[in-house]
Formats: C-alpha cells, structure tokens, sequence
C-alpha cells in the first residue's frame, strides 16, 4: 500500500524536499507508542509555498522537524536538495542544514533573552564561520533593515521589542546564513491582526525578492490559503488532501477538507448569512490509539457503515483536478 | 422603542501603576438592545477587555471605575453595594473567557460547578439546581452528560471546557452574556461547533451577547452591530453589514483590509497597519490613531475628532473619513516596505555564500 502511494508522487527535478513514506513514533506512557507521522509522502518544489494545515495534534510541527533534520525519521526517507537527510553525516549534513531554516511560533519563546539582538542574528553565521568581525556587523546591520528595523538595534535585548518586531528579528536570523528553504511554524498566530499583517506581506516579499522556498505550517486556513501555492492537509499523522490552493477551495475531494474550509467565518456578513459549516462529531482521536481503516471515518459524515471506511485505510491518489491528490474511498461525493 | 437592556454612558476606567496612569477605558458609551448580538472589536490593549470587565465591576486591582455610569435595566451598575452586584453578575449578566481554565476551579467536578454556580445565587433551589445540571451540558452538546458531571475539568477536552462554562455562563439564565474571545484558543472545527451554539442560544433563549474579539470573520458571521475600539475609545460603531461595506474610520478600513480570507481567489497583499499602538500610559495629542494613520490631515495632529453621526446608526471618530480617501491613496496602503537597496546587497552576498 505504501509503494502506491509513493507512486502517486512522481519523482521531479522541481523537487527541493521529498518526504517518501516517513513515519515518526514517540514512546508514551506504559509502553504505549504515538503515531505522530504515519507514512507521510510529500514533495515541495522549489520557489513554492506549499502550506501544511491540520489541527493540534495532527503531527505538522513534527513533520516540519523531520524535514528540518532536527529529530531522526523511524522510518522512510527524506531527500533535500537530492541528498537523503538520514545517510548525511558532520559536514555534508552541516551543509545541507545551513540551507534549511526554521521560523517559530512564539517569538517570546524563541529568542535567548540573555543575548543582545546582534548576537541572536549573527548566531547561525557564526555557528557556520560565514562572518566576523566587520563583516559579520555589517551583515546584521543588513539584516535589521531589510525587515523593517531600525540598524542601530544591534546591541539590544529581546525583551525591549514588542511580538512583531521580535518576529522580525527571527526572520532577520533565520535569513542570516542565506538559506534556500524555510519552515515557518505558525509564524503569525500569536501575533495580533495588525502585525500579522505586517509580518505576512514580509514573509512575501522576502520570497519573491530571494526565491525562497517557504513549508508554511498553521492551523488558520486563510492565512495559509493566503500564502501558497499548493495546501496539505493533515489529520491524525497522516496527508488526506493535497493540491492546488484554488483547487482545495472549489472542489476539495476529502470531506475533512471540506469540513476545515466551510468552518472557517469569512469577513463579509452577506456571505456569513447563508455560509453552513459542515459540523464534525466529536473531537480528534489520540495518535496513541488511532482508529481502524481511515482514521478519519470515527468523526466523517460520509463513512460507510458498515464496511469499507472502517476497515481499509485509504491511499492518497489522484481525485478532482491534475496535481490534486486525496486519501478517500469516497474522494468527491459529499 | 423599548429601553435597551444595557446602556454604558462615558465610562472611564484606569489603572494606577508606578509609571502613571493607564488610560485604559477613556470615555466610552454604547448600548446593547434586548436579544442582540454586539461585537467589540479591536487589537490588545485597545480596551475591549477592560470595558468588559467593568460591566461585570470585575476591574482587576490597580484598576478602578473612575467615572461614568453603566446602566442595567435602568440600575446603575458602577453604584451597586456588594450584595446587589453579586445578584447581578450570574443572574442577570456572565462572561466566559478565552481560556476556560481560568473560569473553572481544576478539583471541583464540572457537575459540581455548574450546581454551585446556580445554589450561589437564589433563583435556584439546591434541588432544582441538581436537577439541571445534566439538561444544561446537553444543551451544550457535551455528549454523555449523565456521565461527565463527575469527572474534573482536566479530564474535559479545550472544546468540551469551554462548552462547560458556556453552561455554567447561561445556568442562571442570564438577559446579557459577555464572550471573550471564545473560540481563539480552539481548533477550527471546534471553533465552529461552540459558534454554532452561541448562535443558537440567542436564537432559542434571547440572550443577547457581547462578543469581544479580533477577529472580523467572526463579527460578520455572528452580530449584527459592531462597535470598534482603538486606545480605550469608540472609534466606530455601527450595523455589521454597513461597517464592513463601508466603514469610514481609517483603523476600522484597515483593520478589514488586513486578514486574509479564505474565500479569496488570488494571492493579495494585506493591507498592514504600521508601527504599534499607542502607550495608554502616554496618549499621542490629536487624534489617537494618527501616528499609524495613512490618511490623516494637519488636524488630526492635534484636535480629538468626536465621535459623529455619519449614516443613519453609523457613528465614526474622524476628520477625514474613507468616504473622502481617493483610490490611489488607498493603494498606496498596501505597497511594499522592503528595503530594496540592502536586498540587493543580500542577493550579491548570497551568490557568494552559496559557493562557499
């Protein structure tokens, strides 16, 4: 079953990251085991934005970990750039890792409050020896500009900013050692509107500007849909839907798809009036004990019972539209 | 027209710290009809919260009511004694927070609570309080009602907590429920499931709901009056459908413009509203949205604009107003800020780091 869903991707030469039938366990309480990513196969092309929705608990931040070589697959592979992660060691591995760079979610949380804002920014240069000394200040001072701050910030403290800027100091270090391919965690969800904003049009330019390759991880929808190109939803460790982020909206395939896009208000009261959220029952399974067949049918408004969605997991395979795949028995029909 | 069930005249609300006073609320009045569903919207810190929270006479310490009055069903809030506003909160009005943690006691079992919220005040006998508890969490849908009134709020997923004090809000069957931010902290198919029930509890009972958020999506999907905020004033109000179609205060303009919808068919750029608020300790002179305001005139620098009638039920705080804002000025609203002289100095680096 796995080698026909490896199938549905196609290897390709637009490829930077290739996640082929990875799967990520973590030891629970009592000898337990949680599935957090449970054969996931993905590909990201290079110069897109492709956006990783799902909600808490879906296993997207682990994903986003595996990709980013911080913690070891349990198994399948992932190939960046051509070279598998898991056979790369020392320098091959730093190499490749420079390339890669990670946005976090809290921006209170991410930055040593003990370091000054020039040494939180200049720490992946020094951590690879790119710059020093003069160099190394210009740069920073670079960098503090091109996000919006002010060059002459260098010697302050996390704490002095407020949430956007402190946003912007981890884009600043993150850009800092030129990489190709950048994770953004949920970049904007603690922020509020206005910064989100502010954060969101930068993050945009800063793509189109340097051809970056963005893994955009949130569990706010429009802010994804806002800014990729190609949309994975995520449930319960593994991809049920994934495709164009125009396709996704007009004809998604998998009902949890189409259940996440009709929960979501949009800011036109004439739309809100007739807009009729599919309403899921219950709540997300534990990845301890995930359900049988698709994991998906315990909460689905068209699981057949009793039979075929309870009992066969489905393959995610092409549905709809060209590109669009969907893990569904009954992709489409509801 | 019948009176409003509650009316907020020129309320003004500060915190005394040690760097000053915070302006919290800084003359505010709105009212709230019957059965309505009232949004306050508005970014942290612009006094949502705190106005709230004086409705309640909940002002955390070193917060007080400084002046105004807060009139439910006619009574002066901001006078009642201790014995009146304990009547008043639960019977009359409740809130539920973000975080239902915060709201309920972690040793005390749900069905316990909810009883306990009902036996406090005395509309409820003790045996007609236990005889609604299983009622209220159905209707709620938190599923095996009979079963989950023994167990602890920990046990309770996010979802089902703040069905639980969504129950135990409505348990005394209150004419005015307060929500803050009630979904933000949910995932979005538990989102829509606690909006749907908000919805339809003032459908089936009446009560009207003030909903506190940031978010708009929210606004037009559940009120039909929206009153926007921005450093503890009303910078807008009005009915939903007109605020959103045209709104005339620059901050309630961009406010709208700078959240991505889902529905949107290409990729846009937001509108972003530049710098930060304003320190409510030291208010900017003028209007108090000026300094990030794209739009403003010489006099917004230094006279305050009051808040005027500008439609029929629309009132907006401003001297210039959207109406007047030509096309090209508000495109100029979402041009780049990159700094494009360093960008080039990056790119020419990159090439070079790239080799190394």
């Amino acid at each position: 079953m796995a080698g026909a869903t490896a199938a549905a991707i196609q290897a390709d030469s637009r490829d930077i990251v290739r996640v082929e039938d990875v799967y990520k366990h973590y030891p629970a309480a009592g000898g337990a085991v949680v599935q957090a990513v449970s054969g996931v196969n993905l590909n990201i092309r290079r110069g897109e934005t492709l956006g990783l929705v799902g909600e808490s608990g879906c296993g997207k931040s682990t994903l986003a970990r595996l990709i980013t070589a911080l913690q070891p697959v349990t198994g399948g592979r992932i190939v960046f750039d051509g070279q598998e992660l898991g056979k790369l060691r020392s320098r091959r591995l730093r190499r490749v890792r420079r390339q890669m760079q990670i946005i976090f979610q809290d921006p209170f949380a991410s930055l040593d409050p003990r370091m000054t804002v020039g040494d939180i920014i200049a720490e992946p240069l020094d951590a690879f020896n790119l710059a020093r000394g003069r160099e190394r200040k210009t740069r920073v001072q670079e960098l503090l500009r091109l996000v919006g701050l002010n060059p002459n910030f260098t010697n302050r403290y996390p704490h002095e900013f407020s949430g956007g800027q402190r946003q912007r100091i981890g884009i600043a270090r993150a850009l800092s050692v030129s990489p190709s391919f950048i994770v953004c965690d949920e970049p904007v969800s603690a922020l509020d509107v206005s910064i989100q904003a502010q954060i969101i049009n930068l993050l945009q330019d800063l793509q189109s500007e340097f051809k970056l390759t963005y893994l955009f991880i949130a569990h706010d929808l429009a802010v994804v849909r806002h800014l990729s190109d190609r949309i994975a939803v995520m449930y319960l460790g593994k991809i049920v839907e994934i495709a164009d982020r125009v396709d996704i909206y007009e004809h998604p395939q998998h009902p949890y798809t189409k259940a996440l896009l009709t929960s979501i208000p949009v800011p036109d009261p004439l739309i809100e009036r007739d807009r009729e959220p599919i309403l899921l029952k219950g709540e997300i399974p534990s990845p301890v004990n995930p359900p049988s067949g698709c994991r998906f049918h315990t909460r689905c408004p068209i699981a057949r019972a009793p039979g075929v969605c309870s009992e066969h997991e489905p393959v995610l395979e092409p549905h709809g539209h060209r590109d669009q795949l969907a893990a569904c028995h009954f992709a489409g029909e509801a | 027209m019948t009176e409003p069930i509650l009316r907020v005249e020129d309320l003004v609300t500060q915190f005394f710290t040690s760097r000053g006073v915070v302006h919290a609320v800084d003359g505010v009045s709105f009212h709230v009809d019957e059965g309505e569903t009232v949004a306050v919207v508005g970014e942290s810190g612009c006094g949502k919260t705190i106005t709230a929270l004086s409705i309640l006479r909940l002002v955390p310490e070193p917060g007080k009511i400084v002046s105004g009055r807060i009139l439910f069903k006619g009574e002066n809030v901001v006078e009642m004694d201790d014995e009146q506003v304990r009547n008043y909160r639960g019977n009359d009005v409740a809130m539920i927070f973000q975080d239902p943690m915060t709201s309920l006691n972690p040793v005390t079992k749900v069905g316990a609570q909810i009883k306990e919220a009902m036996t406090a005040h005395d509309r409820f006998s003790t045996v007609q309080a236990t005889e609604r508890v299983v009622p209220l969490l159905q209707r709620v849908r938190v599923p095996a009602a009979e079963r989950r009134i023994k167990d602890y709020p920990h046990q309770f997923s996010g979802g089902m907590r703040q069905r639980a004090m969504i129950a135990m809000g409505l348990s005394n069957e209150p004419a005015l429920l307060i929500a803050d931010e009630p979904t933000t902290a949910l995932d979005v198919t538990v989102q829509a499931q606690v909006i749907q029930l908000l919805k339809q509890l003032n459908r089936e009972l009446g009560t009207a709901i003030i909903l506190i958020t940031h978010n708009t999506a929210l606004v037009a999907s559940m009120c039909s009056r929206v009153i926007v905020m921005y450093a503890g004033r009303v910078v807008e109000e009005g009915p939903v459908e007109r605020i959103f179609a045209r709104p005339e205060h620059p901050y309630t303009w961009s406010l709208l413009r700078s959240v991505p919808r889902v529905d949107e068919a290409r990729k846009g750029r937001l509108v972003s509203i530049r710098g930060l608020p304003p320190d409510l300790v030291r208010l900017p002179p003028g209007c108090k949205f000026h300094p990030r305001c794209l739009f403003k005139v010489d006099r917004c620098l230094s006279d305050e604009p009051e808040l005027e009638e500008v439609a029929p039920d629309q009132r907006a705080r401003c001297w210039v107003k959207m109406s007047t804002v030509s096309e090209e000025a508000r495109e100029t609203a979402q041009k780049s800020e990159l700094a494009f002289d360093v960008a080039a100095e990056i790119k020419k680096r990159m090439r070079s780091d790239a080799r190394a």
